[in-house]
């Protein structure tokens, strides 16, 4: 089996006295989907932060393409292939719809910027009709299509999603999430964070679930799915 | 109705100066929320070092154009730089703390710099050049001299120029990034600190220039000179809508026309007090000020 391309080991992070991680460890493969589910406050969006190095981790070390990226600055991890569409999508709402994606590419220099522009309105199109408007004008919806547009501007080779899902309505989550199988057949690496844990899990390749700050099972999606605790507790079944 | 004019003329003269003030005060609140109370000691370094550098040039015999840009140039470079070195020195070592210690740090920063210069530079006023800034045109009574032309042709050129860059380069979009979320824009691989550095860098660079403006203006330049035209920038940025550029350029223009009209027609021992009640009228019937909330587009 071949290195991982991101691993987190014992990684413990928190927020002043309060500790939102316990020890974690996740391990994804290069061309994976990692999905990472769990209750409010069990600590997802923290283990996305956390890599990002937003929190800073107490403890453990956090591994990407083999070397120790514990100390590596926020804003030089995009340019090493690392990018976050973090909760609550972070549109720059004063921003139009083409600066926002001019700066997913911030720190790019080379010439192909506007075809990967146009390559992200072939996706969405309904953004190449905005491109003019201001991100905070955009419904719920359009500023996730153009969250995940702007981290694509970045190219990444992993890619962290935070809860795409939340608040859309059902028609535009199956659409994201088919987009989000697309970018991941292209060759992305994608770690994705969702309290939607079926469709979450239906269309992973592996799942961890976190309960307040732990890991408390990992396995192959479909295994997850089938699993009757799981069911039980975060299905709905 | 000449009179109107000569007014109209002087107004636009220092509303000139103090929407380049304002500048400052603006874009730094904008994208750290803390209102620079050191600005206005930029603005007088800025005249100081226009006036030594202008002088040397001049005894030197270089003409005209050159005493004034190369002095203009010099005076921005310099306080731009001053600018980072209080911004590193005084604000980001306070970046996680509350507003209130920075407001302090800035206040402190002031005295300290303010102090600075008279230790430096003497308690007494120091002469501009007048050799420059001589001469204008005559329209029947109303004149316009050649420096308010010089002031106001200035400005228009520094005005459209940092609208250019705020809003139409990269480094103005991360500017605006920054000003609107600092976490997202470290995601998409924007080093904040240095583009708050650049921020400062900008709005010391514009007072700067308003510096030398008033040094020719005026004829001289004191220690103490950048306190009450500071306060007013202040007052300006509140009325245009803090954080918001064109508001603070349209807010300046407009506490210099108030300042001059209510000096020439209502009462000139008054004239510190008109920018203040524009100040404490904003604040009481529209905090958010002309540009403010409402109008969102120019906003950093």
């Amino acid at each position: 089996m071949s290195e991982p391309i991101l691993e987190l080991r014992d990684v413990h992070a928190g927020y002043g006295s309060i500790k939102a991680l316990k020890g974690i460890s996740i391990k994804v493969m290069e061309g994976e989907i990692v999905s990472i589910i769990g209750a409010n406050g069990a600590g997802k969006s923290t283990t996305l932060m956390t890599i990002c190095n937003i929190v800073k981790a107490t403890a453990g070390d956090i591994y990407y393409k083999g070397g120790c990226i514990n100390k590596v600055a926020s804003d030089s991890l995009p340019s090493m292939g690392l990018c976050q569409v973090p909760e609550g999508r972070r549109i720059f709402p004063r921003l139009t719809i083409e600066e926002n994606l001019d700066m997913g590419a911030f720190f790019r220099n080379d010439n192909e910027i506007a075809d990967d522009m146009e390559r992200v309105f072939a996706m969405f199109p309904i953004l190449r009709e905005r491109r003019r408007q201001a991100g905070g004008t955009l419904s719920g919806g359009e500023q996730q299509m153009l969250a995940i547009g702007r981290a694509l501007m970045s190219r990444p080779k992993v890619l962290l999603l935070d809860e795409p899902s939340l608040g859309l309505a059902p028609l535009i989550v199956k659409q994201i999430f088919d987009i989000i199988s697309e970018i991941n057949k292209l060759g992305t690496t994608i770690i994705l964070v969702e309290q939607n844990a079926k469709v979450a899990l239906s269309m992973a390749h592996r799942g961890y679930v976190l309960e307040t700050g732990n890991v408390v099972m990992e396995d192959e999606a479909k295994k997850l799915l089938d699993n009757p605790d799981i069911q039980k507790a975060y299905l709905g079944e | 109705m000449e009179y109107f004019f000569q007014q109209l003329i002087n107004g636009i003269t220092l509303g000139s100066v103090y929407a380049l003030i304002a500048l400052g005060y603006t874009m730094v609140y904008g994208i750290i929320q803390l209102i620079n109370f050191a600005h206005g000691e930029f603005f007088a370094a800025g005249g100081y070092v226009g006036v030594i550098f202008m002088s040397y040039l001049l005894s030197q015999g270089a003409p005209a154009w050159v005493c004034l840009s190369g002095s203009l140039i010099l005076a921005m470079a310099y306080c731009a730089m001053l600018a980072m070195a209080v911004e590193k020195v005084a604000y980001k070592p306070l970046r996680s703390s509350s507003r209130l210690s920075v407001l302090l740090s800035a206040l402190g920063m002031s005295i300290f710099l303010q102090n600075g210069l008279m230790l430096t530079q003497g308690v007494y006023d120091r002469a501009y050049p007048t050799e420059l800034t001589q001469g204008g045109f005559e329209f029947g009574t109303v004149m316009l001299s050649y420096m308010q032309l010089f002031i106001v042709s200035l400005t228009a050129f520094l005005l459209v120029a940092l609208n250019f860059l705020v809003f139409k380069t990269r480094i103005g979009k991360a500017m605006r990034s920054t000003a609107q979320d600092k976490i997202m824009s470290a995601l998409v691989g924007i080093n904040s600190n240095r583009i708050i550095s650049l921020t400062f860098a900008i709005g010391a660079g514009l007072a700067a220039a308003a510096g030398i403006m008033v040094g020719l203006y005026y004829g001289s330049v004191r220690y103490d000179m950048g306190f009450v035209p500071g306060i007013k920038a202040f007052a300006a940025a509140v009325l245009g809508g803090i954080g918001n550029i064109t508001g603070a350029m349209i807010g300046g223009f407009i506490i210099g026309m108030v300042e001059i009209f209510a000096a020439g027609y209502i009462s000139g021992e008054y004239k510190d007090v008109f920018a203040f009640l524009i100040l404490i009228g904003v604040l009481y019937f529209r905090p958010s000020g002309i540009m403010g909330e409402n109008v969102d587009d120019t906003r950093v």
